[in-house]
């Protein structure tokens, strides 16, 4: 016969104790992110009530003083600027990832992966600040007026470029060394085993870091802010100056009073709704990419 | 009391398998190994290995683990590079290379020396492209050449039936038997001269195990053939000739080396008699 002493935390207890706590962690985490677009949009109520939601796409421009809501120029300001980034960080950082894991030798590879580290860990405004004082300028000597387009891609993409670098390095190691070693008893190069191999097995988690990037950028506010100039305008070309969404807000948020600061909170609601659809279409891809197979 | 005289007293099979290997000694081995040592950075993990492999023959290895037997499989084809720090010395031919001349060809060599791991480890790519893909890289561009040779590979490790309506499925999808089975149709797809087996058998269960077994015994006439394997009894069924590994001051060296049934029916050191009553190791 078996028989055991009643403990106070037996444990099937003490397991039920960490599904509540673990329940709850996940709970808050969830909740956390509905509140935040309750308040989002109680706070854009009045405007989204007064003026309806079209007229942030159709009215003539921004003039939240005199009641002309139009988003659009800073939607596109705020997408280009994004996308112009994750251009020119994506291939540098990926490309750098399978530098720094096939081909750069051990102690290269070691201080590379620290200065990218370093590179991740420079607060934006200080990004911003060397924008304004050294790209800024470069860009205004080849065409005025120097803050643009060009210049927040740039310091974006430097923002962004480590997260990209270091995601996409650690996905590379999460690829199998067994497939890696197979690769290489069949003979195969260097160049072909990174490229069919090891890109396609990474894909995922370098997906995961260029989305973590995408979300940066969007949502990036000082430093761009400091380096495109502040004109409400779609840009025409990469040297035209724009404003992004999140500039918006901090430009205007500390004088903006009624209905010109609930149409702030409508450009916080358009700027978290351009961040989720992205995840939601990064979701969708990474899905298919792990059912696809080359 | 000599080797041979207690083969005569003890088993008549083994007398014959050492006729036939006295046969064999007449040709030059495909693979051999003079004197070889390797180290990783200074650390000594083989030591003075001389061991021929014969063309058309199954070579086992055994041994206890951390003798080093993996190791002396990745020195043939030089597979010790891909860690840094190795150092070889000694001598390994393979046919009529030279593998450790810092001028040899590796990706000829490795095309030539196919290696099956313990671990079915097909890449995250279709069936076919697990095939066409090597294939293509060691520039077979000709469509129908590329399919005929991918059908044949199929077909000789018997995975064609099973897989010939999947062929654009994800090969990480097969069983573990099937995935080590593509796993030698993609070594055999390069047409190699000789395969190197590093416990084949080992992460599959038993009946997967006797058909990856059967397969290895089924390309034996083709291939110079070496299996590294823990298990003593399937050392015993497939392989001609077997060669003991152990561990002498935390280094590998090889004990012993014979045709299969002497060797176990009458070995020549008190270690080996040990490790194969399973007193040792």
């Amino acid at each position: 016969m078996i028989s055991s002493s009643p403990s106070i935390l037996s444990p099937s207890r003490s397991d039920a104790l960490l599904r509540a706590t673990l329940r709850g962690c996940a709970a808050v985490a969830g909740l956390i992110l509905v509140f935040i677009f309750l308040f989002l949009l109680s706070a854009a109520w009045p405007v989204l009530r007064e003026a309806g939601p079209w007229r942030f796409v159709t009215d003539a421009a921004w003039h939240p003083a005199e009641g002309l809501y139009q988003l659009l120029p800073m939607v596109a300001g705020t997408l280009y600027c994004a996308a112009g980034a994750l251009l020119l960080a994506v291939p540098l950082g990926v490309l750098s990832a399978v530098f720094l894991r096939f081909y750069a030798p051990r102690p290269l590879a070691v201080v590379y992966r620290r200065l990218v580290e370093l590179l991740a860990g420079i607060p934006s405004v200080v990004y911003g600040f060397w924008g304004l004082v050294v790209l800024v300028p470069l860009i205004a000597a080849w065409q005025a007026p120097g803050t643009s387009l060009l210049a927040g891609v740039w310091v974006l993409a430097l923002m962004i470029l480590p997260t990209v670098a270091l995601t996409a390095d650690a996905a590379l190691g999460a690829v199998p060394r067994d497939t890696l070693r197979a690769a290489a008893a069949l003979g195969l190069g260097r160049w072909s085993t990174v490229w069919r191999i090891a890109l396609p097995a990474a894909r995922a988690g370098v997906l995961a870091g260029v989305v973590l990037a995408a979300g940066r950028a969007l949502g990036e506010t000082m430093a761009v802010l400091m380096v495109t100039g502040n004109v409400v305008a779609v840009p025409d070309s990469v040297f035209a100056p724009l404003r992004t969404l999140a500039a918006n807000i901090a430009l205007e948020m500390a004088y903006a009073m009624d209905l010109h600061r609930a149409a702030l909170f409508v450009s916080g609601l358009v700027l978290a709704g351009l961040v989720a659809g992205l995840m939601l279409l990064a979701a969708r891809l990474s899905g298919e990419s792990a059912h696809a197979s080359a | 009391m000599s080797g041979l005289e207690s083969v005569i007293s003890l088993n008549r099979s083994a007398l014959e398998a050492d006729a036939a290997a006295r046969a064999d000694e007449e040709s030059p081995p495909f693979i051999e190994t003079r004197g070889l040592s390797l180290a990783y950075h200074g650390t000594p993990v083989l030591r003075d290995i001389s061991l021929p492999l014969r063309r058309g023959r199954i070579t086992a290895l055994v041994g206890p683990s951390g003798a080093g037997k993996s190791s002396f499989l990745n020195c043939i084809n030089r597979l010790t590079d891909l860690a840094g720090g190795a150092r070889l010395s000694g001598a390994i031919r393979v046919g009529d290379c030279d593998v450790l001349d810092p001028r040899t060809d590796l990706i000829a060599l490795r095309r030539r020396v196919g290696m099956i791991f313990q671990k079915p480890n097909p890449f995250p790519l279709s069936i076919w492209n697990n095939l066409a893909f090597p294939l293509r890289e060691h520039g077979l561009r000709d469509k129908a050449e590329l399919a005929a040779r991918i059908e044949r590979s199929l077909r000789d490790v018997g995975l064609w039936s099973e897989v010939h309506a999947r062929l654009r499925t994800p090969a990480q999808a097969l069983s573990g038997g099937q995935q080590q089975r593509l796993c030698i149709a993609r070594a055999l797809a390069l047409q190699p001269e000789a395969l190197l087996l590093d416990e084949p058998c080992s992460a599959l269960d038993p009946i997967a195990s006797g058909v990856v077994e059967d397969l290895i015994v089924s390309l034996r006439e083709r291939y110079t053939l070496l299996v590294v394997t823990h298990n003593l009894a399937q050392a015993r069924r497939i392989a001609d000739y077997t060669a003991l590994f152990w561990l002498r001051d935390g280094v590998g060296v090889l004990v012993e080396y014979g045709a299969t049934a002497a060797l176990f029916a009458a070995p020549r050191q008190a270690i080996t008699t040990a490790y194969l009553n399973g007193l040792r190791g």
